[in-house]
């Protein structure tokens, strides 16, 4: 199977991204620019973690209208599957692939550290190697990762069986402790209706070598292996 | 030519941490009448534009594709010919 790796202007996780799948998880990989018109032959697109256009107005917002993004879209509404991480994740929120918007953390500091999250649903490309209510130990590094939505939207996103992945505690307990940042019920990773576009906080690419400290986002790219 | 300043403010049902923070460290100063500070961004910008219905339009159109997020935040706007 075949990732391309988005560099956006300001993107820190993309090399981090490439090692990850290309040299531990043994895929292709290539780095796709943003100011590129043509998405090639992929079979997942990766929007890379970092601070695109330096989080400037808001945290996506301008990444989002970057001309690669046109073709993502595209890629994504094709039934392409689409992962965005962390800044990734905001990018696609700006983008309207996936629902809900992001706050300032809580405590309005930007937060690096390891946190555990639990799985929800396994029926899709992102987690079908995981079981339900299995707890991944993946770091997160960000300012803006407070989810948020409406209430509408987080009953159609629960309903839909959307929500994948929720901060817990090491036994899974979804409590506010747990919750680095203040997100909507825990929320740390949401998928679209058609479960190809997942919105992940959480870096499970630096959850990739025992010696990191975590091997436990394999998982996540065991599962877009046996799904492509 | 017309001028816009506009303003983008968290919807009110949306807690806005740096605004509590920054009315916290008012508190800490001695200052206890401030019932309520929120922080929103304030921006400045130029239209090369002759018609105000066209200025406007095209302002609001700005405001809610990339300047405001509508799902978290209000805008508003002066827009003044000048």
């Amino acid at each position: 199977m075949k990732y391309g790796i988005v560099i956006f202007p300001g993107s820190n996780c993309d090399q981090d991204s490439f090692y990850g799948v290309s040299s531990v998880m043994g895929a292709e990989a290539e780095m796709i620019w943003h100011k590129d018109h043509h998405l090639g032959q992929y079979d997942c697109i990766i929007l890379p973690g970092g601070f695109s256009y330096g989080d400037y107005l808001r945290a996506g917002s301008i990444a989002r209208y970057s001309p690669i993004m046109q073709e993502v879209v595209a890629f994504a509404n094709g039934g392409g599957l689409v992962l965005g991480i962390c800044n990734g994740f905001q990018v696609l929120l700006e983008a309207k692939l996936l629902p809900g918007a992001m706050l300032q953390n809580k405590h309005v500091h930007f937060i690096c550290k390891s946190v555990y999250i639990k799985t929800h649903h396994s029926n899709t490309p992102y987690t079908n190697a995981l079981k339900e209510g299995d707890i991944l130990e993946i770091p997160i590094a960000h300012m803006e990762g407070n989810y948020y939505c409406d209430n509408s939207t987080y009953q159609r996103l629960k309903d839909g069986g959307q929500i994948l992945f929720s901060y817990c505690d090491a036994k899974g307990n979804s409590t506010d402790e747990a919750n680095p940042n203040g997100s909507l019920r825990n929320i740390a990773g949401i998928c679209n209706e058609k479960k190809n576009v997942l919105g992940l906080m959480p870096h499970p690419e630096r959850a990739l070598e025992s010696m990191l400290g975590s091997e436990d986002g394999k998982r996540i790219f065991e599962s877009i292996r046996s799904h492509c | 030519m017309y001028q816009a300043k506009v303003y983008i403010t968290l919807k009110d049902s949306i807690l806005d941490p740096q605004g509590t923070a920054v009315k916290g460290a008012l508190e800490s100063l001695k200052y206890q009448n401030i019932p309520e500070l929120r922080i929103g961004k304030y921006i400045q910008l130029q239209i090369d534009e002759t018609d105000l219905s066209r200025a406007e339009s095209q302002l609001k159109e700005m405001c809610e594709k990339i300047l405001s997020n509508p799902i978290i935040e209000n805008y508003r706007y002066d827009l003044s010919e000048g």
